[in-house]
């Protein structure tokens, strides 16, 4: 593949992670799907994300078959599903984010991007007020199209870095990341777990000293506070998803999202 | 007639020119490729580097070759049938024999050779996706051989219509899941799958069923399959000293189809027909073709033809077959489709099911549901050639395990209580309506196959 030029300037994520990092803390990344329980919901949890502490928004497009997801998210994108979620809501859903004050980045499987236009989805995200987008199974090797979508609209691109990753991939796919580079802390699906663990310690210090000027989010199994400081301890960001979205799952709604983002928040404060 | 060379061994096979697609990183034109977490890349190059040095090991060649022989009795007949070709049109018909393979379908040629695979990686471990049974049936088949421990994802839905299978692997000491998330069919049970494998990576290797998922499935499972139609190229030589005026298969993902066209691909007189399943009929909707109702786009680790919705998301598929319920195909076949070099057609369950008691009445051979689609296919295209056509059909495996669907779909189940099967065989296809009584199937009511 051709390897695009490294992370040029004006990117929203770069700029926001690099505000948190610069006032000694880790940036707190949220991610919730568009459409659970229903897209106003799931929108006004975002929003209570936001009010919360979250520095940005992973806001999720729902898929019929997300092979990386755990359970917990399975069980919420599936509702969105059936009830028919598009990108038309996910935009809605990013321009409530910026209106809140966080960094919206879409996260989607590579199909319903495909699906709806590459170009037009980097035009209309631009324009919503979108950063760009993480895509969990899309590897810097497919994703030419997207590449030049991306830096046409000015977008961040984020890709996944995994344990498993040789040094050259992650040479490869740090340098076609623009915002930031996502790092799953273990081998597995989204879900979360006890404890995050040494993989994730070392991986970012692998991916660090690949390229010292990307930041690094980690992502896979934060739960609480304690843990989100932990892994604050060596990462710019820490990723929160299935946390989130358990918080819907059990009926808390967007005020048990907001009690989340603040502990969450508070234990990106004390890494 | 002229004489041509003997049935040659089937380790030849894997040995042999390959067609020049996939190119080095698993893409048939714009289709194939690898649409995976970042955490299974490692695992998929570990898999092409042991396979692409495995394929021209001579030990591994001798191995795989007696396996063939002495384990799934290879190789498999040709049988000639021509009371059923005589609803062909005056088209004669020859069928290659695969349900009479060990576990009774082509799905045993694959698993061999990735079992061998993973034992040469070092993985103690395999899992697999199974839709109708056949596959897993396989997969626990090799592991109890080579001594793996096996797990098998099935749909919930799949493990009640198929309960044989399930009861099968299990005798085989496999470990069988039923998948409860999504549609509870072949397509969830790849995704969980997946899911096993990104998390036990380092001790499992996926031994995946078909010419569908990311590189290097595609190629390693059709180099695999490929003996299928090497063999029958040579027997149809030996016996009828031409090729066939067509080749016909069924196509789900699409393996027993390019085992049996990739020796033909290059005999630009033979046609290639791939029937799809065509469940209610293309224009209802509920079907699996998916060339020929859906387009292009990504499932499962590789761009192909799929069904889907404006939003991109997959459409459960329909059909009577299990084993062809897959809302994808693998990106071989759609690349054979857009070059034109191979044509794929729908047929309904009811096509399909008039093929499967013709060939049970006429021949004495009962097939499985899946390869009474190629059959229906040869009825349509058999007539549409004409006499003195030559039409060689893959018989991919056979139907100890449909019995039950094919009981409740021709009303010959009213002595046992309602199952779950006689209720999704009629809910497949007829809605409240019985099947046709089996003894009509003789007389020629198979329908003329406008939809073909």
């Amino acid at each position: 593949m051709t390897v695009p030029p490294s992370h040029p300037t004006s990117s929203q994520l770069e700029e926001r992670i690099g505000a948190a990092v610069a006032e000694g803390r880790s940036a707190l990344i949220a991610y919730l799907p568009v459409g659970y329980p229903d897209v106003p919901t799931s929108i006004e949890a975002m929003v209570a994300a936001v009010e919360g502490g979250a520095d940005v928004v992973e806001i999720g497009v729902p898929y019929s078959d997300p092979g990386m997801d755990g359970p917990t998210i399975q069980e919420a994108v599936d509702v969105a599903v059936r009830a028919g979620v598009g990108m038309a809501d996910v935009l809605s859903a990013v321009s409530a984010v910026a209106a809140a004050g966080a960094v919206p980045v879409v996260m989607s499987y590579w199909n319903p991007i495909e699906r709806y236009g590459v170009d037009r989805f980097a035009a209309d995200l631009a324009a919503a007020g979108g950063a760009g987008a993480i895509t969990p199974d899309l590897v810097p090797d497919e994703a030419g199209p997207w590449i030049a979508a991306s830096d046409a609209a000015g977008l961040d691109r984020v890709f996944l870095v995994a344990p498993s990753s040789t040094d050259a991939r992650l040479a490869m796919t740090l340098a076609a990341c623009r915002g930031f580079v996502y790092a799953a802390s273990t081998m597995g699906v989204t879900g979360t777990r006890a404890t995050v663990g040494g993989t994730a310690q070392t991986l970012v210090a692998r991916t660090r000293e690949a390229d010292p000027d990307l930041a690094v989010c980690v992502g896979l199994g934060v739960s609480d506070g304690d843990q989100a400081a932990e892994v604050a301890g060596f990462a710019d960001g820490v990723i929160v998803g299935s946390a989130y979205v358990r918080q819907l799952l059990d009926g808390h709604g967007p005020a048990g999202v907001r009690a989340l983002s603040e502990d969450l928040a508070a234990g990106v404060r004390r890494r | 007639m002229t004489t041509t060379a003997p049935v040659p061994p089937p380790d030849a096979s894997l040995t042999r020119p390959r067609p020049e697609w996939p190119d080095a990183t698993g893409h048939f034109g714009p289709y194939g490729g690898r649409f995976v977490p970042e955490a299974l890349i490692a695992a998929l190059d570990e898999l092409s580097e042991a396979y692409e040095a495995m394929r021209v090991d001579p030990v591994f060649l001798v191995e795989f070759e007696r396996l063939h022989r002495d384990y799934t009795g290879r190789p498999s007949p040709i049988t000639e049938v021509p009371r059923f070709a005589e609803h062909c049109g005056g088209a004669r018909v020859l069928l290659k024999r695969e349900d009479l393979n060990h576990t009774g379908s082509h799905k045993i040629n694959n698993v061999l050779g990735q079992a061998l695979l993973t034992k040469r990686i070092g993985k103690q471990r395999v899992i697999a996706e199974t839709g109708a049974g056949q596959h897993g049936v396989a997969t626990a088949t090799a592991a109890a051989l080579m001594g793996l421990d096996c797990t098998i994802y099935m749909g919930e839905e799949d493990t009640r219509r198929q309960a044989l299978n399930v009861a099968r692997m299990r005798l085989l000491g496999a470990e069988v899941i039923p998948v409860t998330t999504g549609s509870r069919t072949l397509k969830d049970a790849i995704n969980e799958a997946f899911r096993d494998w990104v998390t036990n990576v380092g001790t499992t290797n996926y031994v995946f069923g078909t010419v569908a998922g990311p590189h290097p499935f595609p190629a390693m499972v059709r180099d695999f399959q490929r003996v299928i139609g090497d063999e029958a190229r040579a027997q149809v030589l030996e016996r009828e000293g031409r090729l066939p005026d067509a080749v016909l298969a069924c196509v789900g993902g699409g393996s027993n189809a390019i085992g049996i066209f990739t020796a033909f691909v290059p005999d630009e007189g033979v046609r290639l027909v791939g029937l799809e399943a065509g469940g209610d009929g293309v224009e209802t909707g509920r079907h699996a073709s998916s060339i020929t109702g859906g387009d292009p786009g990504v499932l499962h680790g590789a761009r192909s033809y799929l069904l889907q919705d404006a939003n991109g998301q997959t459409i459960e598929s329909h059909s009577i077959s299990a084993g062809l319920d897959y809302p994808g195909v693998g990106p071989e076949h759609s690349y054979l489709h857009d070059i034109g070099r191979a044509e794929y057609r729908p047929v309904t369950d009811s096509q399909a099911m008039e093929a499967f008691a013709l060939l049970c009445r006429t021949e004495g051979i009962i097939p499985a549901i899946e390869s009474a689609h190629a059959l229906a296919g040869a009825i349509a295209l058999g007539r549409e050639l004409g006499p003195d056509s030559l039409l060689l059909v893959n018989l991919s495996g056979r139907g100890d395990k449909d019995v039950e669907t094919a009981s409740a779909w021709f009303g010959m189940a009213e002595h046992t209580a309602p199952t779950d099967d006689d209720e999704r065989a009629v809910e497949a296809g007829r809605g409240a309506e019985p099947g046709p009584p089996l003894g009509d199937a003789d007389d020629t009511t198979v329908q003329d196959g406008d939809a073909l």
